[in-house]
């Protein structure tokens, strides 16, 4: 599904990714933790394809180059980013703009624009997945939404997207402790054979929920350490200080 | 109630940036730039007092109004172009415009089997329901092909309400008492040059009564067409809503593509009596020239509404996206105690064009209250200003008025400018204005193409959706051709 081959990102100059390697095959859930500034929204939004990096190495996404791609074809090859802190759109309801990128999305998969009446019961569909209120469908995009709200956003338009990879840039922050258990549950039942995740998080909760096939520890733009699920319980208990001392 | 806001401007920008290459808006199709092969009646080229009488004879018009025109004519003489908007316009050979243009085979027609095939087929490619089955459809149109009104559907129906809608010039043939009243109450043509110009030389145009206690069943559209060369455009318009009548009405404009500028000067004046209601959208989509600013209409525009009776209602809605050059302040007097005005506006300046363009709120009124919503967009090379005048009169007690004015740029050569004039002589006015200035953010451009939208796809939704608040004020259909009209409009963009 997604290789990353000695991944190398800066802006302006500042190094921020500094060799990163990463694997994930279909089907698979994969954590990323590491402490703040280590490069984890850096490494998502590389992958996203925003603007403003000086990227070097490869990165293979379903047997395509992803650097190639600006970011709507990335959107449209399946990659989907929740983004850490989710952008409000004046004017354009939450609806609205999820019918233009889904027809867009399915246009370009080569599947049919949906039906008006088709396209209500979706969007009814996926925002009960997540519990998100029907209100929030006709409210501007994250307009006025609470931190965990468009948190909670984020997961319904990528319940809608239906993407390969989904990457999850600290989804979990700022929701209370239901609201964790319904986005995770919406993730949970979202999952497949062909499709996989990226979780980034500080926190154990979600993954206790989600449980993870693979944890990373992502340090000073490299990955520092790969372990299953007891990788997190360890660093809940001792913190990153021992990996950073392991470094030097 | 002539002011204009002469008010000294600050130097023009220098945009002396000609790199066409480097302009990074490509040059759109103008969808609508078709020329119709029709047979036309063309007035030699030239202004004077025999056109206007030839004009007014075509039309076998009654004295007082060629003395009105003429009056209007020699007053105009004297009058100069104004300088004081944000604009550059090339010196206009007001010579070298024909004054009157009609197709040949439109004497008057009884019903719409009668109408020239080519004319139908021209209003067919604008997409304008001629067909009295659209009835179903709730748009009564008027159709007016350079200076003369060729069709008015669904005339009956209204008929059996008593609301009259027809053209300008039947209306003096049919309503003279009508017209005679209300011609020129609201928009003098000593107002200004080019409404003076029109007074003189104005050919057709709409005219529109709604009876007492009288809701108008359906909207009431007029769509006008230059297709003519050479030729200039001069409709007026009159709506006159009586006591608690209720009206909506609109308006749209395509001219076909041409290097050459033609100019519209229209006059639009709007009564509205006792609790009545009187809302005007308009969708205005004139060629707007090319990227490097060849050809385009030059759209000079007069339009005013007067809320005489009280609490009456008017709204001015706007959504201008093409003309090369625009010129245009929709206007609320607020006569009638508790009378209320509105002004919603989108309007959009790429390519080379050019606009000025706002309102002005003339409060005399006690509790009389009125709201301004412009919303401006820049992009290409595009100039956009609005000039706004709110005007409290000493005795206008008890009034609101509240402004916004947003301008959103695109890319780095266009501009925006705001110019709110407020003259509040009634010290209990409570005033407000608010205005912004923005660009779309990377960050918000980037959040919608990881959603799988493409750069213009973006943007359009994007604009559409910061001109929300004042596409919603149009009716479904109108703010549909709206919203595809700003897309299209600002294909070629980059963030
Ligand atoms: N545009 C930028 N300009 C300068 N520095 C940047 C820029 N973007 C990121 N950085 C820096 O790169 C480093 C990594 O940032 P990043 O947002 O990827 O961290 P993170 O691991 O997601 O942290 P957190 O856990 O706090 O979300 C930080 O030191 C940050 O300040
Ligand atoms: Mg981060």
């Amino acid at each position: 599904m997604l290789e990353i081959t000695d991944l190398h990102a800066s802006v302006d100059d500042k190094a921020i990714l500094k060799g990163l390697n990463l694997q994930i095959r279909p089907g698979e859930v994969h954590a990323i933790m590491g402490p703040n500034g280590s490069g984890k929204s850096t490494l998502s939004h590389v992958l996203a394809g925003r603007p403003g990096y000086e990227v070097r190495g490869s990165i293979q996404f379903n047997k395509r180059n992803l650097l190639d791609l600006v970011p709507e074809e990335r959107a449209w090859a399946g990659l989907f980013l929740a983004f850490q802190y989710p952008v409000e759109i004046p004017g354009v309801s939450n609806a609205n703009f999820m019918r233009s990128a889904l027809n867009q999305v399915r246009c370009q998969r080569g599947l049919p624009v949906l039906e008006a009446s088709d396209f209500l019961k979706l969007i009814r569909e996926k925002a009960a997945l997540v519990q998100l209120d029907p209100s929030f469908l006709s409210r501007p995009v994250n307009m006025g939404f609470s931190g965990g709200e468009k948190k909670r956003n984020e997961i319904f338009q990528m319940a809608m997207l239906d993407p390969k990879l989904a990457i999850l840039d600290e989804t979990d922050s700022g929701l209370d402790i239901d609201a964790l258990r319904i986005v995770a549950e919406g993730v949970t039942k979202l999952r497949r054979e062909d499709n996989s995740f990226l979780v980034i998080t500080h926190y154990q909760r979600l993954l206790d929920h989600l449980k993870p096939d693979i944890v990373h520890v992502l340090i000073d733009g490299k990955i520092m350490r790969t372990g299953d699920y007891t990788l997190a319980l360890e660093l809940e208990e001792k913190g990153y200080d021992w990996l950073k001392a392991e470094t030097v | 109630m002539s002011e204009d806001p002469t008010v000294p401007l600050p130097e023009m920008n220098d945009n002396s940036e000609e790199d066409v290459l480097l302009n990074r808006w490509a040059e759109q199709d103008y969808e609508f730039g078709f020329v119709s092969n029709i047979d036309q009646e063309i007035v030699p080229k030239g202004l004077n007092e025999e056109v206007i009488r030839w004009i007014s004879a075509r039309k076998e018009e009654p004295l007082w109004l060629l003395d009105w025109r003429l009056k209007a004519y020699r007053h105009w003489l004297n009058m100069t172009t104004p300088q004081w908007a944000h604009l550059e316009i090339p010196a206009i050979d007001f010579q070298n415009i024909s004054y009157y243009a009609a197709p040949k085979a439109a004497t008057k027609l009884n019903s719409l089997d009668e109408l020239d095939p080519e004319i139908k087929s021209t209003y067919d490619k604008l997409g304008i329901p001629l067909e009295e089955q659209l009835i179903l459809a709730g748009v009564a149109v008027d159709a007016v092909l350079d200076s003369v009104s060729v069709v008015t559907t669904y005339k009956e129906k209204l008929a059996e309400k008593g609301i009259i809608f027809c053209s300008f010039s039947e209306a003096v043939r049919e309503h003279p008492e009508l017209v005679k009243n209300h011609l020129g109450k609201v928009v003098p043509y000593t107002d200004n040059y080019y409404a003076a110009l029109n007074s003189a030389v104005f050919s057709d145009g709409s005219f529109v009564y709604i009876p007492k206690g009288v809701r108008c069943p359906m909207e009431l559209s007029t769509y006008f067409r230059i297709n003519a060369a050479g030729t200039g455009q001069f409709e007026r318009t009159l709506i006159v809503a009586d006591d608690e009548a209720y009206v909506s009405y609109l308006e749209g404009c395509t001219a076909p593509k041409r290097d050459e500028n033609q100019l519209h000067a229209a006059v639009v004046e709007l009564v509205a009596l006792n609790r009545s209601e009187i809302r005007y959208a308009t969708v205005q989509n004139w060629y707007p020239g090319d990227a490097n600013g060849i050809g385009g209409i030059y759209n000079f525009v007069t339009k005013r509404g007067l809320c005489q009776g009280i609490s009456s209602k008017i709204s001015w809605t706007q959504v201008e996206t093409g003309s090369a050059i625009t010129w245009k302040y929709p206007s609320v007097v607020l006569q009638g105690d508790c009378s209320t005005g509105e002004f919603y506006s989108v309007a959009l300046a790429a390519r080379a064009q050019q606009a000025d363009t706002g309102t002005k709120m003339i409060h005399i009124g006690k509790d009389t209250t009125s709201r301004i919503v412009s919303k401006g967009i820049s992009a290409g090379r595009g100039q956009n200003a609005y000039r706004g005048l709110v005007k409290v009169r000493e005795s206008a007690t008890n009034v609101r008025n509240y402004s916004q004015c947003d301008s959103l740029l695109m890319g780095d050569r266009c501009g925006a400018h705001t110019y709110p004039y407020f003259e509040i002589n009634s010290p209990d006015a409570q005033v407000e204005h608010e205005a912004t200035t923005s660009k779309i953010e990377e960050d918000l451009l980037y959040y919608c193409q990881q959603r799988g939208l493409s750069t213009e796809e973006a943007i359009a939704l994007i604009v559409n959706g910061y001109a929300k608040e004042v596409l919603d004020k149009l009716p479904m259909e109108f703010a549909v051709e709206a919203r595809k009209l700003l897309a299209i409009s600002l294909e070629g963009s980059v963030g």
